[in-house]
């Protein structure tokens, strides 16, 4: 008895054809049924996932003061960490606000002050006081805050680095 | 006989069994000792879960807290760590028995796949676990192989903020991390080992050589002989683990920094065979397109058109096994050679700046690297005339020891600024 049963449904199963098709549109809308139930459940996932997390992010500008202009003599930097950057006063006297985020990994540059350039402690990578590439790993600048001067006094928009293809005397801000 | 325990005993082994394979070193009992070394993972996590506080202002205390003024806290923290390190090994070593006895065939190609993933699972157990202690070594740790993702092309950076849940590693990661840690991956663990444990007993228990003829002689009841060595293992291993967690503490260093980062800052162990690999070529090609092609020749194995199998023989056979000793030899020579050379005089990127960095840095590399490659492979094929599954195993041993030597060098041979030292000249 439980053998014919089954071989029944067997026979039925591939069911390409079956009179009037009802069996194959039924379970075609239980494969889509499902198929949207799980895509409801990705999205509520992923909802979740990055739930909270936009929440700081606003596309405010808001300047913070460094430091004032007069303070950083040319050709040397200013580390501020509170804000994960260095400000750079240029030999041609503008000032650049670079991430101290090395581009490659990640990990935080230091200022050699001998060898006047950034080196990164991960992979050796090396930036020039402009933040170009002077050796790889690293294969692009390091990302740039925007900077404007007012009064002297050097402010930086702590929220929004942006990341650059290369070094042009267009980024800098003078005094 | 047949009482309720021996029948609970009969939906994981069949009734009787081979009496070759009860031996300890037909397997080794790996696939055993990794499930002890789980269920350790999971009656540890919970307790730590108790305790534990997924905040970056809370994470670092609640570990300092655990550990000096809670009763055996620092201990059970221990074992935690020990045993999640063990667990990778054991089921490393485990993969490779399953390999070397060429198990993967027949019935059990897709428990072969089954493992790949569950494999791949603990890695990333593992690795979310690295963030909890919030200390320097994991925020870094974390910090580099999360930035790796972003050379994916197209989605790379979009995963990268999306996994950190914001521009850098912070509260949000840490929450991402720690539910991931705690309950979506060893969810999944519980499910694919369950599927992994049924498929083994449809497959009839652990693999045989072939050709061996039982005719019922030889042929033993799992309850007790199989069961009892079983127990045996695993208790053994239990007290090691108790043993040598008193004497290897989990490590902690200072509470974590998201200015400093520690010179040098490396991933997790595990990983850092990557992380060397893209001291040597372009990232993309590093992080993506040989761990991508290597996972999915492992995933694709069982699918080869092998002519002949060696089902359950070790290395396959005689010349099986000089080969692969003959790959492993190579390996060990050709590649720290060629790590001393990428790192002294072979300088891509510098020789043409003109070029993308990609091309240069990546693209060059990677043809010169095949080209050595590819005359390890024509000598080998040109000696030994192997079949198809012999070049298969040389060229995985071949693989498996490159990676060793990138993981070893990364590991012991990177001092500051990842520069390339001797061990003992780091402090």
């Amino acid at each position: 008895m439980k053998e014919e049963t089954h071989k029944e449904v067997n026979e039925q199963a591939p069911g390409v054809e079956s009179p009037g098709g009802r069996r194959n549109f039924i379970r075609k809308f239980w494969g889509w049924i499902g198929l949207i139930a799980g895509l409801e459940m990705t999205w509520v996932s992923l909802t979740f996932l990055n739930g909270g997390k936009k929440k700081k992010e606003s596309s405010e500008t808001s300047y913070t003061e460094i430091a004032r202009a007069e303070d950083i003599p040319e050709n040397s930097v200013f580390p501020y960490r509170a804000g994960r950057l260095y400000l750079c006063h240029l030999k041609d006297g503008g000032f650049l606000a670079l991430s101290l985020r090395c581009t490659h990994l990640g990990c935080s540059i230091g200022w050699d002050k001998d060898q006047e350039e950034f080196r990164c402690p991960c992979h050796a990578s090396r930036f020039s006081i402009t933040g170009t590439v002077l050796n790889p790993p690293a294969t692009r600048p390091l990302d740039i805050y925007p900077l404007k001067i007012d009064n002297g006094m050097i402010m930086v928009d702590l929220a929004h680095p942006a990341p650059r293809k290369s070094f042009n005397p267009g980024q800098e801000t003078k005094a | 006989m047949a009482n309720k325990q021996t029948n609970f005993i009969y939906h994981i082994h069949p009734e009787k069994v081979p009496a070759s394979t009860i031996r300890f070193t037909h397997t080794f009992g790996l696939g055993g000792m990794a499930l002890v070394l789980f269920l350790l993972q999971i009656v540890t996590g919970i307790l730590l879960k108790f305790v534990y506080e997924p905040t970056p202002d809370k994470a670092y205390d609640s570990i300092l807290f655990m550990q000096n003024h809670l009763l055996f806290g620092h201990y059970i923290r221990n074992i935690h760590h020990l045993s999640g390190t063990l667990l990778i090994f054991v089921a490393l070593f485990h993969l490779l028995r399953v390999f070397f006895t060429e198990a993967f065939y027949g019935p059990r190609s897709s428990n072969w796949i089954i493992g790949v993933v569950i494999f791949i699972i603990i890695l990333f157990s593992n690795f979310t676990g690295y963030l909890l202690p919030w200390d320097q070594l994991s925020y870094w740790a974390v910090t580099v192989v999360t930035q790796m993702l972003s050379y994916i092309p197209v989605v790379g950076p979009e995963l990268t903020s999306f996994v950190r849940g914001g521009k850098e590693v912070g509260a949000a990661t840490l929450l991402t991390f720690f539910n991931f840690h705690t309950a979506v991956l060893p969810f999944a663990l519980i499910i694919l080992l369950l599927f992994h444990f049924w498929k083994v007993r449809q497959a009839g228990g652990v693999v045989v050589p072939r050709n061996r003829n039982h005719n019922g002689k030889g042929i033993i009841p799992v309850v007790p002989e199989l069961v009892v060595r079983e127990l045996v293992t695993g208790l053994i291993l239990l007290a090691v683990i108790f043993l040598l967690a008193v004497f290897i503490d989990a490590p902690l260093r200072e509470r974590a920094n998201p200015a400093y980062s520690p010179n040098p800052a490396k991933a997790p162990w595990y990983f850092l065979g990557i992380q060397e690999l893209i001291m040597h070529f372009h990232p993309f090609i590093g992080v993506v397109i040989i761990p991508v092609t290597l996972f999915t020749l492992l995933f694709y194995l069982p699918c080869f058109p092998f002519r002949i199998r060696n089902t359950g023989i070790w290395f396959s056979s005689s010349k099986g096994r000089k080969m692969a000793l003959i790959s492993a030899l190579l390996a060990l020579v050709i590649h720290p050679i060629l790590i001393v050379a990428s790192e002294y005089l072979i300088h891509f990127n510098t020789w043409f700046p003109s070029l993308l960095p990609v091309i240069s840095g990546g693209l060059f590399p990677l043809i010169l690297y095949s080209i050595i490659f590819l005359l390890y492979l024509f000598y080998i094929i040109r000696r030994y005339k192997p079949l198809s599954n012999e070049i298969v195993q040389a060229v995985f041993v071949y693989f498996l020891v490159t990676y060793t030597v990138l993981s070893i060098t990364a590991i012991f041979f990177r001092g500051p600024g990842m520069a390339l030292m001797w061990p003992w000249k780091i402090s």
